[in-house]
């Protein structure tokens, strides 16, 4: 089980309280989890990555492990910590604004 | 019994506000989606309880929410905006050559006929159909790839694709408008198109009188009278008796033709609003006055409206799709400010009242008569 941790917004669009637990099927990747979110909840497609090409919203981040991964490959796998589900992946609403 | 219901869109979220006939006494529900930019609010003519609402943010993206109950709740749909086949490119600010890029939907417009059946308007412009309630959204290609749509460009508030505006005697007539490349017009429901700017004169471009390059704010329609529209240009109010072939300006005595909505009269045909704003570069009402200006003559001959509205010391904006009109037998008109105001006359605009005065900044205001 893969823990996941969503801004508020999508909390509300997702209509869940908390961490979501994910299931993955085979490497625990960035890709995977997004694969096994948007699955679950269809609709927080299009609202971290792009619909077509998957590639992460500019004002999403990644973080896991205190890590920032946003920039990992989509492919690349997450560490241990997560695919164990001792530690969540968090997705981040990155602050902005003035 | 009848009444109304009035769907406002804000920077912050969605209201439902109802009423009773009289207009008087009023309901405010929301926001729903608190915190989301909401463009559009609109309903199904054929199905009242049916409603659609375009949200989103610059984080999370696009968002299409449809109810099933009046606008009591919610439910999101599809949202998936994708151009079909080859991009193309359009003139960016700078005059380089920019790839569409989708961004967000700007207006959302109900088939007449079929409940399932919803058209988007997006930025960078182009229009998609739904038939299946919003579900899955096709482009309708053939106007993004129109011979002339390497030369659009973007408007201040980004290349958006605002009006749509269908016709229940001519079924396959769409005229939309985009900012700022201008009004087309297809008569195929779609499939192919062609510019309708025949007439405007835009002194901000290099050819004045160009095909397209137009900043066309609105445009309106009477049922009744399909081959006449009204539009709210950048500057200038303009009339067509012709379907769009050509467009001759109605400004008149207005204080400024500058403005953003425009309505047409219920039950009058040639009885029109619009409501003047000082400038371009202001973006304020006239001497600080908010005023709804009506011409009983289709323009070029104005009253302003001014009962119960500010005048003096008002500074706010009324954006395009920030205004509606009612169908009861005494129209109701109402216009929402970036101020977060929303007013309603229920005499056709002889006096006014604010429903709400401290919503966030009001996007798009329409309203469903309820019988």
């Amino acid at each position: 089980m893969i823990r996941v941790v969503l801004p508020a917004h999508l909390r509300n669009l997702a209509r869940v309280d908390g961490e979501l637990k994910v299931n993955v099927a085979g490497p625990t990747t960035q890709a995977s989890v997004l694969d096994a979110l948007e699955a679950g909840y269809p609709m927080l497609r299009g609202t971290i990555r792009d619909q077509v090409t998957h590639k992460r919203r500019a004002f999403i981040r990644f973080y896991a492990c205190e890590e920032d991964l946003s920039n990992e490959a989509p492919d690349a796998p997450l560490p241990e910590a997560v695919a164990t589900g001792a530690e969540p992946f968090l997705v981040i609403g990155a602050i902005a604004g003035g | 019994m009848s009444g109304v219901r009035v769907l406002v869109g804000t920077h912050k979220g969605a209201f439902v506000i109802t009423s009773d006939a009289k207009r008087k006494q009023w309901d405010i529900s929301g926001p729903h989606f608190t915190g989301w930019d909401v463009y559009h609010v609109k309903a199904s003519p054929v199905d009242p309880n049916r409603i659609y609402a375009a949200q989103n943010t610059g984080w999370f993206g696009q968002i299409i929410q449809r109810s099933e109950d009046g606008g009591k709740t919610w439910n999101p749909v599809g949202n998936k905006f994708a151009y079909e086949g080859a991009t193309g490119d359009h003139l960016w600010y700078d005059g380089t050559p920019r790839p569409w890029e989708f961004k967000r939907v700007w207006h959302l417009e109900p088939s007449l006929t079929d409940p399932d059946v919803v058209y988007a308007g997006v930025e960078d412009a182009a229009l998609f159909r739904s038939t299946d309630g919003g579900q899955n959204w096709e482009e309708l290609p053939a106007l993004r790839q129109h011979e002339t749509a390497p030369k659009w460009a973007p408007g201040a508030g980004g290349m958006c694709l605002h009006t749509i505006l269908l016709d229940k005697k001519h079924p396959d007539r769409i005229f939309i408008a985009i900012s700022s490349a201008g009004v087309f017009k297809s008569e195929d429901a779609g499939k192919t198109w062609r510019p309708a700017n025949q007439g405007l004169h835009s002194e901000g471009i290099p050819d004045p009188n160009a095909e397209v390059g137009h900043c066309v704010h609105r445009i309106a329609m009477h049922p009744s009278r399909p081959d006449t529209l009204f539009m709210q240009k950048h500057w200038d109010v303009m009339r067509t008796d012709n379907a769009g072939e050509s467009w001759t300006e109605v400004s008149g005595n207005l204080p400024s033709d500058f403005g953003f909505p425009i309505e047409v009269h219920p039950h009058e045909p040639n009885t029109i609003y619009v409501i003047p704003i000082k400038s371009d570069s202001e973006h304020v009402p006239p001497d600080g006055k908010l005023r709804v200006y009506r011409s009983r003559t289709g323009g070029n001959e104005w009253e302003a409206l001014t009962n119960g509205l500010p005048q003096s010391n008002c500074f706010v904006n009324v954006l395009r799709d920030a205004s509606a009109i009612d169908t009861l037998e005494s129209p109701g008109i109402y216009f929402g400010t970036t101020g977060g105001q929303v007013y309603a006359s229920a005499d056709a605009g002889d006096s006014w009242a604010p429903i709400v005065r401290d919503l966030p900044a009001v996007y798009s205001v329409e309203v469903q008569t309820l019988r």
